[in-house]
């Protein structure tokens, strides 16, 4: 039954959520702020907020310093490219370990997991090694490897959570009425799981976009992605910071537009199986 | 000979041909993959770079510009495991000799004769050099030195000398305090890390007659030397300097003193030509230097030295063109390029002594005779008063310095921050330093 509440209540949840919606967001906004100042204005104290001489000369020196567009598009093929071999592995293993789990089932859930656990540099020079020696050193194909791998525990996860919510009645309705297996993923359990499906790629699109550890070790000048991009910009000597949140700017907008416009399927996505 | 036949011939032809003309095209041209760090000097050198690619067409530049930490550890990954991903690197001095003796960076034995090393700067070709070699050659040099507001100091009647002592510092730090207008008396660094308030804190222990070993490698933070420099750091900043100063680093205090906030800021010559630049600095027309203070009775100016040099990977498939480069960006011709292009004040400074004995540059920069004085009084043989085993500057030219003196670092910001007091620190390091040394296995030779 739903609760009765208040005006006074209502009033007060609301700006509880959007003074914790402002704060979340605020350092973005101010990153894109900054962007349209001089690097004088950037640094003066007290900060200005709104009223000062909007440049775009930042976007500009950015635009002519480095290649912005080869980055972008290394971080589309990286991004995209694992997130759909993840994908293409994980929704058969999730679907066996759903559907059909074994007496191990849980126990490699968890050793999944658990790959998440190491600290990623513990094992950096070794994959470097094995990088150089495969020659798949600044290459896009050696990223996307290590981005599936790195993401795959996610991704069998998120849809091994969903894949459970799915009445398992349905599959074997559809096996009785003679589908084969390949039919029963594809006609039946993957229509149902779109919500799932779509807000595992989505986040991991995202995770994809965002990864600077690997992105920036294991690349030099052909392969380097957007994180690469805005690395160039930060200095611990010099003033560089209307710049470097240009240069940020531009790395996030693709990111942020597209969250803007799926937003609501990873919302249901992500609380998909929170109400029984 | 049918139609399809003869299209397939003359497809099969034009591929050949091709395929021959990007085989030749790819022999002949070179391309070199630079790995560089993100500061105004370099971002210059891309802007210029058209000049040597005019005078090589064969040889094609791409850049990799990091952050300085990020590069660092990226250039570390790759030339230890001889990844060979970059031809030309952007290293520091402190890599300098621990790498050359690792035998990572090819001698830099093929520079062209007009390239005359004989006119780098004498403080600054030894410390690029392992038993006499060049390993690497300077793009720019840098030291610290005081920057003081002339203004401020007038107003406060107080005088800074051209070799100021740490006594005429707390001195003239307390006469320009002002809190209510929101001026402090001096700006020093307090962000830890090693290359951060560590630069800082060593080369004033330098000054003050401290060194970080004795000759069987014990630590000395136990020293009585160690106990006055820390006491007076933070005396000076808690009594002189702005709020919140375990935060601030170089870009910090820039900012800070570009504002007109700082009476005095100790730091990196290369500051010298930020402060001073009309366009983003609000006291640039009053800002006067002198050489880096020294204790009363100590023969020491903090021997700072910081160069930012280009060196070859040693096993480079190209070492040949990487060396033309890099004699390129670092010769009498780069810098009159950029005089040329950008006037004498953006020339990349402390690396030549021509630049120094050039008039136009001597008035375009007023900070040019104390950035060569500070430069010349550097000895990285000896950066240390008493018997020491290392050699360096505001850092110790060993490995493990980066952790140590990180280490050190956070503790040293952690006494700033008031979370413990100089004792304490002084212990903790001394601890830390001792065990990571031991562990190293430097004092059981």
């Amino acid at each position: 039954m739903a609760r009765a509440v208040t005006t006074k209540t209502k009033a007060i949840n609301t700006a509880i959520a959007w003074t914790i919606a402002i704060l979340i967001f605020f350092p973005i906004l101010w990153t894109v702020l900054t962007s349209f100042k001089s690097e004088g204005t950037a640094i003066a104290d007290p900060p200005v907020f709104l009223f000062f001489d909007w440049t775009l000369e930042n976007y500009a020196t950015v635009q002519e310093r480095s290649s912005y567009f080869r980055h972008f598009m290394n971080s589309v093929v990286i991004s995209v490219g694992s997130t759909i071999i993840g994908l293409a592995i994980g929704i058969p293993a999730a679907w066996a370990m759903a559907f059909v789990p074994g007496k191990q089932t849980k126990n490699v859930l968890m050793w999944m997991l658990s790959t998440k656990m190491l600290p990623p540099v513990g094992v950096l020079v070794p994959l470097y090694l094995i990088f150089r020696d495969w020659g798949l050193l600044d290459t896009r194909i050696g990223l996307i490897i290590v981005l599936t791998l790195i993401n795959l525990p996610i991704i069998v996860w998120m849809l091994y959570t969903y894949f459970r919510e799915i009445p398992n009645d349905i599959l074997e309705a559809a096996r009785m009425d003679g589908a084969t297996l390949r039919s029963e993923v594809i006609y039946v359990l993957l229509p149902m799981a779109v919500p799932g499906i779509a807000s595992t790629l989505l986040l991991n699109i995202i995770l994809a976009w965002n990864e600077a550890f690997w992105t920036l070790n294991l690349t030099a000048a052909n392969a380097a992605p957007l994180t690469a991009f805005i690395a160039s910009y930060s200095s611990p000597e010099g003033l560089f910071y209307a710049k470097l949140s240009a240069a940020s700017t531009m790395a996030i907008a693709p990111i942020l537009i597209m969250g803007w416009f799926s937003q609501k399927q990873l919302v249901r996505g992500l609380t998909f199986g929170a109400v029984k | 000979m049918t139609i399809k036949r003869t299209l397939m011939g003359s497809a099969a032809g034009f591929g050949i041909a091709a395929g021959l003309a990007t085989a030749g095209l790819a022999q002949d041209t070179t391309t070199l993959t630079i790995a560089t760090v993100n500061n105004g000097d370099m971002i210059r050198m891309q802007g210029l770079t058209s000049d040597f690619t005019e005078q090589h067409p064969n040889i094609e530049l791409e850049w990799v510009t990091l952050e300085e930490n990020v590069l660092r550890q990226r250039v570390t990954q790759d030339i230890a495991t001889q990844g060979g991903q970059f031809d030309v690197m952007t290293i520091g001095v402190y890599e300098v000799p621990i790498w050359a003796e690792q035998g990572w960076l090819t001698p830099l034995d093929d520079l062209p004769e007009d390239y005359n090393t004989d006119d780098l700067l004498p403080s600054i070709r030894e410390a690029l050099s392992v038993d006499g070699q060049l390993y690497a050659a300077p793009f720019y040099g840098e030291s610290a030195m005081v920057m003081y507001r002339t203004d401020l100091a007038e107003e406060a009647g107080v005088t800074i000398p051209d070799q100021p002592t740490w006594s005429d510092i707390k001195t003239a730090a307390e006469a320009m305090t002002n809190e209510d207008e929101g001026i402090y008396g001096i700006c020093l660094r307090g962000k830890p890390g090693w290359g951060e308030n560590m630069a800082l804190i060593s080369a004033m222990a330098n000054s003050y007659g401290a060194r970080w070993f004795d000759m069987d490698w014990q630590a000395q933070f136990d020293s009585e030397a160690w106990n006055e420099v820390l006491t007076d750091y933070l005396d000076l900043m808690n009594n002189y300097g702005p709020p919140g100063a375990a935060a601030n680093g170089f870009n910090e205090n820039l900012s800070l003193f570009q504002q007109g906030k700082c009476g005095m800021w100790i730091d990196a010559t290369v500051a010298a030509s930020f402060v001073t630049d009309p366009e983003d600095s609000q006291v640039a027309d009053s800002v006067g230097f002198a050489q880096f203070p020294n204790k009363e009775g100590v023969d020491n100016h903090g021997n700072w030295l910081w160069i930012w040099t280009l060196a070859v990977p040693a096993g480079s498939q190209q070492s040949e063109a990487a060396q033309e480069f890099v004699a390129w960006a670092t010769s009498q011709e780069y810098t009159n390029l950029v005089a040329e292009n950008e006037g004498w004040r953006a020339a990349p400074p402390g690396t030549r002594t021509s630049l120094y004995e050039n008039p136009e540059y001597q008035e375009a920069a007023p900070f040019a005779q104390m950035t060569l004085n500070s430069i010349n009084a550097v000895d990285t043989t000896a950066p240390a008063e008493g018997e020491i085993p290392y050699t360096g500057a505001q850092y110790v030219a060993i490995p493990e310095f980066q952790g140590i003196g990180t280490a050190v670092g956070q503790t040293f910001s952690a006494a700033l921050a008031g979370q413990m007091d100089a004792e304490q620190a002084l212990q903790a390091a001394q601890q830390t330093t001792q065990r990571e040394i031991d562990r190293a296995g430097y004092g059981s030779n």
